[in-house]
């Protein structure tokens, strides 16, 4: 390229640029105003955060198992655990509950539980739940399958004091994840969105 | 549908269409929403009012997992009793949970009856 030809190139090359930074600078302004709209609710993080866990697309297992409890996304346990949770009489003892479907509902909620288990999951945090504790993996105390009984859970979780869960009244269970986990339903469970109700953020 | 929940919405239905098989009783049924239930495992007592509360038009509080569940009453939620399916469902579970048993479908008209004047 000659000197000559050189000049309008880079005066182009400049003004692209200077149209970039344009942007950008809009970009943040969105942010900024984003930011104070997530800080009035803070349902959400300012920053957009990807799902660890791919989230629930089943509108009957969000119907009949939300009802009661969160719709857990199926990436939270492995095909052999939901198998076992979904036996009829399983489901009639269910944690204490009484979560009787009728067959063709048990049916479906089965099959879109296994299709999308932790063992099916491309995710790298919902395949790490389908490794169980060797406690539960060998059926002791003939429990049904717990997503807190996986050893990925337990060490995720193994810093928080009984004082802030357990024995939290706003919380009362670690089987509760959106009452900390502000985008568990979104299938979002990273630390920077963790409101512990009477604590507030956790720093890991 | 299953026959007895046809019985059991005609029965409620009694208290405008008199003439149906059996009496329908709102006041048993309100007296049933707050007996409490020992449980075999001496756990605490249940009743309708552990996850439900008394007053249907506000909402309850399911016991053990503590996820908010929307007034029955009709008059605030006029979604409730609409959905033959969905009362059948609950009723079963929930009258198994709460008293360990199905409940009659006597048991089920009361209850629809008292829930149908709140």
């Amino acid at each position: 390229m000659t000197r000559s030809k050189r000049i309008p190139a880079m005066l182009v090359a400049g003004l692209l640029s200077l149209g970039g930074v344009g942007l950008a600078m809009s970009d943040a302004d969105d942010d900024d105003s984003h930011e104070r709209e997530e800080h009035r609710r803070p349902s959400g993080g300012w920053v957009r955060s990807r799902p660890d866990v791919a989230p629930v697309t089943n509108a009957t297992y969000r119907e009949e198992c939300g009802a009661c409890h969160m719709a857990y996304q199926p990436g939270l346990l492995p095909a052999g655990s939901w198998v076992e949770i979904m036996q009829p009489a399983a489901l009639g003892e269910h944690y204490g509950d009484d979560a009787s479907l009728s067959d063709a509902l048990g049916r479906e909620i089965s099959t879109y539980l296994t299709a999308n288990a932790s063992d099916q999951a491309h995710r790298s945090r919902a395949r790490a739940f389908g490794v169980r504790t060797a406690d539960t993996a060998a059926g002791v105390g003939r429990d049904l399958p717990r997503i807190t009984a996986s050893v990925y859970f337990r060490r995720e979780h193994d810093e928080i004091p009984a004082r802030m869960v357990t024995d939290n009244p706003e919380v009362g269970s670690f089987s509760q994840c959106d009452s900390c986990h502000l985008g568990a339903d979104r299938g979002v469970y990273n630390e920077h969105q963790v409101r512990i109700p009477g604590f507030g953020a956790w720093e890991d | 549908m299953k026959p007895t929940t046809v019985l059991v919405l005609m029965s409620a239905g009694a208290l405008v269409l008199p003439g149906t098989s059996f009496a329908v009783n709102p006041a048993a049924g309100a007296a049933a929403w707050i007996q409490e239930h020992p449980q075999p495992d001496a756990s605490q007592a249940r009743s309708c009012t552990s996850c439900h509360g008394r007053d249907l038009t506000r909402p309850g509080r399911h016991v053990k997992t503590g996820k908010v569940i929307e007034p029955l009453a009709p008059s605030v939620n006029p979604r409730r009793l609409t959905d033959p399916k969905k009362i059948e469902k609950w009723l079963l579970r929930n009258c198994r949970w709460t008293i360990g048993r199905e409940c009659t479908a006597s048991e089920k008209a009361d209850f629809i009856g008292f829930i149908k004047t709140q």
